[in-house]
């Protein structure tokens, strides 16, 4: 996923890891990859499927804010 | 006897046309191998990174084996093979686990590309954002080749 890796040139506080689901199967169980592509945030927030810039940040800023965690 | 090669002649053309995109900042790749582990897809992966580094001079690539480069792949923050690391003018925390073939390896193709330019392809509030975090982002998208 493109955005990913261009937010982690952007902040230098963030890390975009691509893994291959198939090559690493107790990765995929462990984050419960039903479908591709899959993003986990922090181990906080995740959602499957691409979504638009903004709904992306979004996930990232509650990711990282202090509230309750968010239901997955 | 040398092993076939993954891209195409038409793969290896459209990644040069990609390139020509490439920024003033050399762009090195790190390959994290370990026959042990993955042989296979770690010699798969580290062709791939070769043949891909062959299309550009300004694409460098260094080879190290977590096993035995143990400080180094731990500074990488990488712990499983294969792996790539995409680094710029700095190291900007792309990484890639697996052999990025398919989809994946557009991705590592337009990571190459955003990593000699600087400058993501990012709305100018999505860097706003970003810039003011209050504590490290660790993003993990999983795929597949097809």
């Amino acid at each position: 996923m493109r955005l990913a890796q261009h937010m982690a040139v952007a902040a230098k506080d963030v890390r975009a890891d691509c893994i291959e689901a198939g090559e690493f199967p107790e990765l995929a169980q462990r984050y419960r990859v039903m479908a591709v592509p899959k993003v986990v945030i922090n181990d906080r927030v995740e959602f499957e499927g691409a979504l638009p810039e903004r709904e992306f940040l979004q996930a990232i800023l509650r990711a990282v804010g202090d509230g309750p965690e968010p239901a997955a | 006897m040398a092993a076939m090669a993954i891209l195409t002649a038409s793969d290896e053309a459209a990644v040069r046309t990609e390139f020509e995109r490439l920024g003033p900042h050399p762009v090195k790749l790190t390959v994290f191998s370990q026959e042990l582990v993955a042989g296979d897809l770690c010699r798969q992966n580290e062709q791939l990174v070769r043949e891909v580094a062959g299309l550009s001079d300004r694409i460098s690539v260094e080879v190290l084996n977590p096993a035995i480069d143990r400080e180094r792949a731990a500074a990488y923050g990488v712990d499983l093979v294969p792996a790539i690391a995409v680094e710029g003018a700095r190291d900007y925390g792309i990484r890639f686990f697996g052999v990025p073939l398919g989809y994946e390896f557009t991705n590592l193709v337009d990571s190459i590309i955003v990593a000699s330019t600087g400058e993501p392809a990012l709305e100018e509030e999505t860097k706003t954002a970003l810039g003011g975090l209050a504590r490290p982002v660790h993003i993990q998208v999983f795929s597949t080749p097809t």
